[in-house]
């Protein structure tokens, strides 16, 4: 009887999957047919991999072309030395010139000075004001002569002190947790390399990893994004916060299961060692509660709002909420996660982790911060209703993908594969729309210290989401699965994509509500070491896990694959270096913007006494 | 009703209802099927001391660089005879207790290698603890942490006669005069180790097969022309772990080859003896176990004559033919 359900069960998935009918039989429940291996000698020319050369190259010509367009603002400057040049030629045939023309020149120039107006020639007695608001900053001494002037946030955004305090001490606790977790991501990059720097058992590497990633995830990109979450759900539904008090709780939730899972994992407790829910399933409540918390404000903020349309950013975030808790429910209940069952969820868990959580909420709040930043609407809102149900349809079933070739069923791997390269969809949509809304508005780049990351963000979310769909396929299977490349894609999409378009929003808003800015230059250095730091972990681990598994495919023997990899965790050790170091400039751009908060107005009257507008 | 730009209530309820609505059908039902799965009649359940190891390797995560899933194509044959079945996991993938799930053996990354079945690569507990102590004694590249914490310093008087004391080398001692011991924790964990065998299949089951791969065909195809495989590559999979790449072995534990009489001897018997039964007749070595089922005739006799002509070893090279005459005369004792 079970058995008749099960293949029922079987084929009604088929059939609800009809389009996908033909590229696989009947489904066995234990492995499948029989597919010949390709030859391995033309792997550079295979689909999956020539699509990841071209997606590389794409990232470094938008490089290329932000380091052009900074550089020809600096060559313009340096071009200014020709004219001192001029200038020098000019005052030795002045000291040529002979007494009586020098005498002449003195006294027409005498006269030039005792001029004066008489003070009415604009036929005006009153005083010069800025009544428009169009002067933000008067000064007679450039301070960067390298680089364009960033423009200094226009608009200083009234908020309430409560809501204000709230996204302050998010982000505040984000911060905290990116430096954290990633100094613990450095220091396991480096036991690659020194794998005998310590032997303490609550540094050892197994414990360490999960620490670094949960930190990331749940401390720094989670914090970060419902802190900026709060801003966009007040501001976009025109209405005060459903609940001060709430926020409260949940971050003071959030924060807590971080540091009780991360303690239990330095102690060895661990809940199984499924990636992403390492937390035993108490600490995992506390975050779940907190998501219950934020997810309940955010509606109760969303339903009394005075604008009868909901805007699409919230959209997104509202889903991401309720589609994360129904995940971190389903992760951890027990009852259907014994044998194979556990690793079904866990291919479904982890990448929903990275796909509803992080992706879908980002992509809210790209929707919000980068028109507003830009100061113009978005390209097209349908298109972002269209990648909004398209994500939720195919990102779903995406998740046994993480299990090509493993004993899970064949259908299920399929289903993976399939739906992975239909991830085209809502990736092209979205992307499309960010890029069209900033045409237009490249010139701004160089004059923003916010584009970049946002840039830098929205090109990564095309390749990073690309490169994974590609990496779904079979022969990529073969060759990247269980290797270094993995780690290199998902840092491509964490850090490229998350990190890079969180901190974007970052400095997007945060100037604007406490009133003080970052120094430019040390924004210009975060965002250099971040992007080439990444870049360097990302080639390494790629150029050495694609080795590594063309060894492991020719037979070597396994510890060639180790000695392999050896020069290529040094790179990743140096690119992780770098992007700690980017980040602890980072905390130190946020104290400076959050460190005295005092009123704009105040502010922009002293500023007028002391120029002498 | 579906406006779902003006009713928060409908886009929230029907995004929730979809996701869950996928999620039991991509999520939920496959793992319920995935769990009726049952075990192969040859398995036995996990003992109490292995389900103690288990837990040991569980909260050491070492699941991070160890898979343990054979995949069904011919790159993964290395690591196993067979695919891996669903069957295979019904004893060790049970939830550990109140606060632990089913641990994730399967892996996502192979920074070691794979541990489907290390008990049948690496039968003898001496190289386990060794490994686990320091892994750098037995493989100097290797790139795995120690696990000290897992074992005792101890004065020579101070070990009983049934703890294990482990010969680590004096290099790898931070006090030279201290013997180590192992503990509970890291003899169920070896145990454990130990234990990790691809469970036989009886005629019920069908056999699975590898996806086989067109280029691995046509290597086969060449070595049936009577030219032998690579010894050397041979040695390293198989018998580096223990002898070590330069043939010295390890002093107290695994024995050298290199100088060695028994593999310079005119008459290679022994030698192909030792290889095919393994050998326990030193006591101050550890037990070395039979190769009979895991490696064929051929690759013996490469194994054999790389050994028989590396490290300053000048002995005549082996036919396949001497293997598979000694090892007939094996069986035939035997029956």
């Amino acid at each position: 009887m079970k058995k008749k359900f099960e293949s029922i069960y079987d084929k009604l998935v088929v059939k609800s999957l009809t389009f996908i009918l033909i590229l696989f039989r009947v489904p066995s429940p234990v492995f499948g047919q029989s597919q010949p291996n390709p030859g391995t000698e033309n792997w550079l020319t295979s689909p999956g991999v020539i699509g990841t050369i071209i997606l590389i190259v794409i990232v470094v010509v938008i490089a290329i072309f932000i380091l052009i367009v900074r550089l020809s603002s600096f060559i313009e400057s340096m071009n200014k030395k020709g004219v001192v040049k001029k200038k020098m030629e000019f005052s030795e045939a002045l000291i040529g010139l002979d007494d009586s023309e020098i005498d002449r020149i003195l006294e027409q120039r005498k006269a030039a000075l005792a001029f004066k107006l008489s003070g009415n020639e604009l036929g005006s007695d009153e005083s010069a004001s800025d009544t428009k608001g169009v002067i933000s900053k008067v000064t007679h001494d450039p301070e960067n002569p390298l680089v364009d002037e960033k423009k200094k946030t226009k608009l200083n955004l009234e908020i309430s002190d409560q809501l204000k305090k709230i996204i302050v001490w998010y982000l505040g606790a984000s911060v905290f947790w990116l430096v954290f977790g990633t100094l613990i991501g450095q220091y396991v990059g480096m036991k690659f390399v020194w794998p005998e720097m310590d032997s303490v058992s609550w540094l050892s590497f197994g414990r360490l990893r999960p620490v670094h990633t949960n930190t990331v995830f749940w401390g720094w990109a989670s914090m970060a994004m419902i802190g900026l979450g709060y801003y966009v759900i007040a501001r976009t539904s025109n209405i005060n916060l459903h609940s001060y008090k709430w926020a409260w709780r949940a971050w003071v939730l959030i924060n807590i299961s971080v540091l009780t899972g991360n303690i239990l994992l330095l102690a060895g407790i661990n809940n199984g060692g499924g990636e992403y829910r390492e937390y035993i399933w108490p600490v995992a409540l506390l975050f779940a509660l907190g998501l219950i918390y934020t997810f309940l404000n955010f509606y109760k903020t969303v339903e009394n709002r005075k604008i009868s349309e909901i805007y699409i950013s919230n959209w997104y975030i509202l889903a991401g909420l309720v589609w994360t808790i129904v995940l971190v429910i389903i992760g951890y209940l027990p009852g259907y996660q014994d044998g194979l069952g556990e690793t079904v969820i866990q291919g479904y868990y982890m990448h929903q982790g990275v796909g509803m959580w992080f992706m879908t909420f980002t992509l809210g709040l790209i929707y919000y911060y980068l028109p507003s930043t830009l100061n113009k609407p978005i390209y097209s809102y349908s298109l972002g209703v269209l990648a909004f149900w398209t994500q939720m349809l195919f990102y779903t079933l995406i998740g046994t993908h993480h299990f090509v070739f493993s004993p899970l069923p064949w259908w299920l791997q399929t289903v993976a594969i399939v739906f992975s390269a239909g991830m085209f969809i809502p990736v092209i949509a979205g992307t499309t729309n960010f890029l069209m809304t900033m045409r237009g508005s490249w010139g701004d780049i160089s004059k923003s210290y916010v584009l970049p990351f946002f840039l830098v963000g929205v090109i990564f979310y095309f390749v990073g989401s690309t490169q994974g769909s590609l990496q779904a396929f079979r022969f990529t299977n073969f060759m990247w699965h269980f290797t270094d490349f993995n780690v290199a894609h998902s840092h491509m999409t964490m850090y490229g994509i998350i990190t890079f378009i969180l901190w974007a929003c970052v400095y997007a808003i945060l100037p604007k509500i406490t009133g003080t800015e970052p120094r430019q230059f040390y924004v210009g250095v975060h965002f250099w070491l971040a992007f080439i730091g990444l870049f360097a972990y990302m080639i390494s681990l790629m150029v050495g896990g694609t080795l590594k598994g063309l060894s492991w495919i020719d037979g070597e023997p396994f510890i060639n694959s180790v000695v392999l990899m050896q020069p290529y965790w040094v790179w990743r050790a140096i690119g992780g270096s770098l992007m700690f170091i980017s980040h602890l400039v980072f905390a130190y751009n946020f104290y400076v913007m959050v460190k005295i908060v005092k009123p704009i107005n105040q502010e922009a009257s002293i500023l007028f006494k002391h120029s002498n507008v | 009703m579906f406006n779902f730009h003006k009713n928060h209530r409908s886009l929230v309820i029907v995004s929730l209802l979809v996701f869950m609505g996928l999620s039991i059908l991509i999520a939920i039902v496959p793992a319920y099927q995935m769990q009726e799965t049952q075990p192969l009649a040859s398995m036995q359940a996990l003992t109490s001391q292995e389900i103690s190891g288990l837990k040991i390797y569980t909260s050491e995560n070492c699941m991070a660089c160890h898979t343990q899933q054979v995949r069904n194509i011919e790159m993964d044959n290395v690591w196993g005879e067979r695919p891996s079945l669903a069957s295979d996991y019904y004893y060790s993938k049970m939830r550990l207790d109140l606060w632990r799930q089913s641990p994730s053996l399967l892996g996502s990354e192979r920074t070691g290698p794979d541990l489907t079945s290390i008990g049948k690569r690496q039968p003898g507990p001496e190289w386990h603890f060794l490994h686990l102590y320091n892994p750098r004694i037995v493989v100097v590249e290797s790139i795995m942490p120690g696990y000290p914490w897992l074992f005792e310093e101890k004065n020579e008087n101070e070990i009983h006669d049934n703890e294990v004391t482990i010969p680590v080398p004096k290099k790898f001692l931070k006090n030279k005069n201290k013997k180590i011991v192992a503990t509970q924790k890291a003899i169920d964990l070896v145990i454990y180790l130990q234990s990790l065998k691809q469970a036989s299949l009886t005629q019920e089951n069908p056999e699975p097969f590898f996806i086989p791969s067109i280029k691995k065909k046509e290597a086969t195809n060449t070595s049936a022309n009577s030219s032998l495989p690579d010894g050397a590559r041979l040695y390293m999979s198989t018998c580096a772990a223990c002898h070590q790449a330069d043939g010295k072995g390890l002093a107290g534990a695994f024995p050298p080859l290199a100088g060695s009489k028994i593999v310079t001897d005119e008459n290679p018997e022994l030698l192909i003896k030792i290889i095919l039964q393994g050998y326990d007749a030193r006591s101050e070595y550890g037990l070395m176990p039979g190769f009979a089922e895991q490696l064929s005739d051929e690759e013996i006799a490469a194994i054999v004559n790389h050994e028989r002509s590396s490290w300053g070893n000048k002995a005549e090279a082996v036919k396949s033919e001497d293997v598979k005459e000694i090892r007939d005369y094996i069986n035939t004792l035997n029956q």
